[in-house]
């Protein structure tokens, strides 16, 4: 028998099946795998075999989810390419693993502004409170907005343990258990398994806030506080120097 | 009165008018926020130091209004046009049409005040959270409903070329749609959530959405448009039937893998984008036949290019189409991507597509079908003229200017002196930008202005047939009183 394509525009269930048939197979072949090949994330380890790449602390959470708020991925990228520019102007190329507990991904797709990838502990947490807030304060030929409400807003904090809770549940492994606790104990050493747990969520990002004093002003806890205690923490978990040029080259 | 004849219309043309007429609308707003944005990257002042108008916050609502506002609206308009005509039947139900056309324009004023106040899943156009995520999927569904329904009562055995298109479209949104917003949120009474992905698979979602948001919405449904009203208005057959068949599959088939070519050189494994850059060149043959099959529907009735200014419009959407879909497997070879990759070229790249070929192809059928809709004449050519060239005037400005943004900053962030070392900080690339920044704020203006004299045009059309079906009437009652 011949087939004819006319058979198919006759008969919309055919159509619609076999347009569905034909649309699924792209995207299966392509995210999938990537779910269950164990080289697309590779393993970061310190000396002491614990995870390089932990959790966000509860304080740099919200200073994440702050970060999304603003859009601020829409002008910087968190993704340095392999290229000698990118590594002399950001450094060492991006891991899969550095965003591994990222929900969302925020590599971005646009730089008018410089990539944030490893941005942490390059300026001081007084340049950033700054810089936030009246960037041509400090880069003169800047264009990006003033942020004054960040250090107007107090950080609303309330819902910190559902915030975690909600992060655990898509698989950051903050715990709530003495199980899900040793576990992390084992993974990530004590001092980071402490600064995970749900139980004392609270307790945890009022000390983080209070020790790290991001923005200068040690009687308010606000969204600048966050915010600079996250843009601190960018690309500082890995230790290049502790690895073998090109090791990382094995897993792209 | 008035709703009983509308309701024994032989076609539902009243949900299609609220559509038409919202996509202009929304077409306008977003559209001027989009040049106000523009404005802000060049003149940071104008952020005003508002959180809510922000260039990080108003972004997404540029992006939504003008892709899901005046395109979506564009295409649910134009989708019930061509369905109910094609298939010579009436939408089955009046009460779930009119539900997709609140539930759509709730979703749209929702998500970009929702924006403004700083609730976005941080995804590229997909920022809407989740109990608007939720009302998408309730209208989509619906309009699916709707739309096969309508296929499945029609009364020709054939289902029309540009049906196929819809079809793909409507299914692939839906199923993009759940899969990239897949989330839990903080709780109940909570805008925020967490997407379900991380990192390289979330990012892989994401572009596999982006992409296909790009090439199913914006351009197998403009594409379905395509083949109903450049035929209709050329008053030629499609081209190449033969042509229609192979490049849709083809199309549908192959966009689905071409998403990770926005994921070049990250931290994605190199096989997947890979197998993405090599079905974006495929892409190219696929896009093209569509164009051809577009344009040459004209040939012989080539003389209507100097009468017909609504012919300019879809022939000029089409010739954007061929070039910006030459211009996307270009910059998805990895090379060209290191360069263009992070710049405005994307930006100018997305416009060449999204002015050239989405907003015209919707401005040269909406001047065929809205006059129709309301069984009169369009109020002015000359008017049509006018938007013509101001339209094409701003996306080449447009275009050109990201070009020189793009490619410039993508050189000098490469450029090293003759010791190794960067020739340029990133700030000196950003000095460079405000040139041609504001260079795309006009010719963004150039388009506004454009839509804006378009609105009008339509607004005096719509009067002009709303009175002239007055007068109809008041003639047919004047004639029943003496009998």
């Amino acid at each position: 028998m011949k087939f004819k394509h006319e058979s198919i525009e006759i008969n919309a269930g055919l159509l619609i099946a076999l347009t569905l048939i034909v649309v699924s197979i792209g995207g299966l072949v392509e995210i999938v795998p990537l779910f269950f090949i164990n080289e697309t994330v590779e393993q970061v380890k310190k000396a002491d075999g614990t995870d390089a790449i932990r959790p966000y602390s509860p304080l740099e959470s919200y200073g994440r989810d702050i970060y999304v708020r603003e859009g601020c991925f829409l002008c910087h990228s968190q993704m340095i390419r392999p290229f000698r520019d990118e590594h002399l102007r950001y450094g060492h190329y991006s891991l899969a693993a550095e965003s591994q507990y990222d929900h969302p991904f925020q590599w971005g797709s646009k730089r008018t502004g410089p990539d944030l990838a490893r941005v942490g502990r390059k300026y001081s947490n007084e340049w950033h409170t700054q810089h936030l807030l009246k960037p041509r304060s400090v880069m003169p030929d800047s264009i990006m907005p003033n942020y004054p409400w960040l250090m107007k807003n107090t950080l609303d904090y309330s819902d910190v343990v559902a915030r975690m809770k909600a992060q655990k549940t898509v698989g950051v492994p903050y715990s709530e258990t003495d199980e899900e606790y040793d576990l992390n104990v084992k993974r990530f050493g004590k001092d980071i398994a402490d600064r995970l747990d749900i139980n004392y969520a609270e307790n945890i990002l009022l000390k983080q806030a209070e020790q790290g004093n991001y923005d200068g002003d040690k009687t308010r806890l606000t969204e600048m506080d966050a915010l600079v205690a996250y843009l601190q923490v960018l690309g500082t978990m890995v230790d290049f120097k502790g690895y073998k040029e090109g090791y990382f080259s094995e897993f792209r | 009165m008035a709703h009983v004849s509308a309701s024994s219309e032989q076609y539902n043309y009243e949900i299609i008018r609220k559509f038409a007429i919202m996509s202009l609308v929304w077409g306008v707003i977003g559209m001027s926020v989009g040049v106000y944005i523009a404005l802000e990257l060049a003149f940071p002042a104008l952020n005003f130091d508002i959180p809510e108008i922000t260039f990080g916050r108003l972004r997404p609502v540029h992006t939504t209004l003008v892709i899901f506002g005046f395109g979506g609206s564009a295409l649910f308009a134009t989708s019930y046009y061509i369905v109910q005509r094609t298939c010579q039947v009436r939408l089955f139900s009046n009460g779930l049409a009119t539900f997709t056309f609140w539930g759509w324009q709730i979703i749209i004023v929702s998500g970009a005040l929702s924006y403004m106040l700083g609730y976005s899943q941080g995804r590229e156009y997909a920022e809407f959270e989740w109990p608007i995520d939720l009302l998408i999927l309730v209208v989509w569904v619906a309009y699916l409903v709707v739309y096969i329904q309508a296929i499945r009562q029609r009364t020709q055995p054939h289902i029309y070329v540009a049906n196929w298109f819809f079809i793909a479209f409507i299914l692939v949104t839906a199923i993009l749609h759940v899969f990239n917003n897949l989330a839990i949120p903080v709780s109940l009474f909570s805008m925020k959530s967490y997407g379900a992905f991380s990192g390289v698979q979330d990012a892989m979602t994401q572009w596999w959405y982006g992409h296909n948001a790009v090439g199913f919405f914006l351009t197998a449904a403009f594409l379905g448009m395509m083949y109903y009203f450049v035929p209709k208005q050329a008053g030629r057959p499609v081209y190449s039937y033969r042509l229609s068949i192979i490049h849709f599959w083809a199309l549908v088939f192959l966009y689905m893998w071409a998403g990770a070519h926005h994921l070049h050189w990250t931290a994605l494994p190199d096989w997947t984008s890979t197998l993405a850059a090599s079905f974006s060149i495929m892409l190219l043959l696929p896009s093209w036949g569509g164009m051809i099959n577009g344009i040459m529907t004209l040939s012989g009735a080539w003389d209507k290019l100097r009468s017909d200014p609504i012919m300019l419009f879809m022939i000029a959407s089409l010739s954007f189409y061929g070039m910006s879909t030459f211009e996307g497997p270009l910059m998805s070879l990895k090379s060209v991507n290191a360069l263009s990759h992070y710049t405005d070229w994307t930006i100018g790249h997305v416009h060449s597509g999204a002015l050239g070929w989405v907003a015209m192809i919707t401005f040269g059928s909406m001047y065929h079908m809205i006059p129709r809709l309301y069984a009169t004449k369009v109020y002015s050519i000359r008017l049509i003229y006018t938007h013509f060239w101001l339209a094409t005037i701003g996306i080449v400005l447009y275009i050109t200017s990201m070009w020189i943004a793009g490619i410039g900053q993508g050189l000098f962030l490469r450029a090293f002196d003759d010791y190794g070392n960067l020739k340029y900080s990133f700030i000196e690339t950003v000095v460079f930008l405000h040139q041609p920044y504001v260079w795309r704020a006009i010719g963004g203006m150039f388009f506004v202005a454009g839509i804006v004299i378009m609105t009008y045009n339509i607004y005096r059309t719509i009067s002009q047939g709303k009175r002239e079906a007055a007068e109809i009437e008041a003639k047919i009652a004047a004639r029943m009183a003496r009998a």
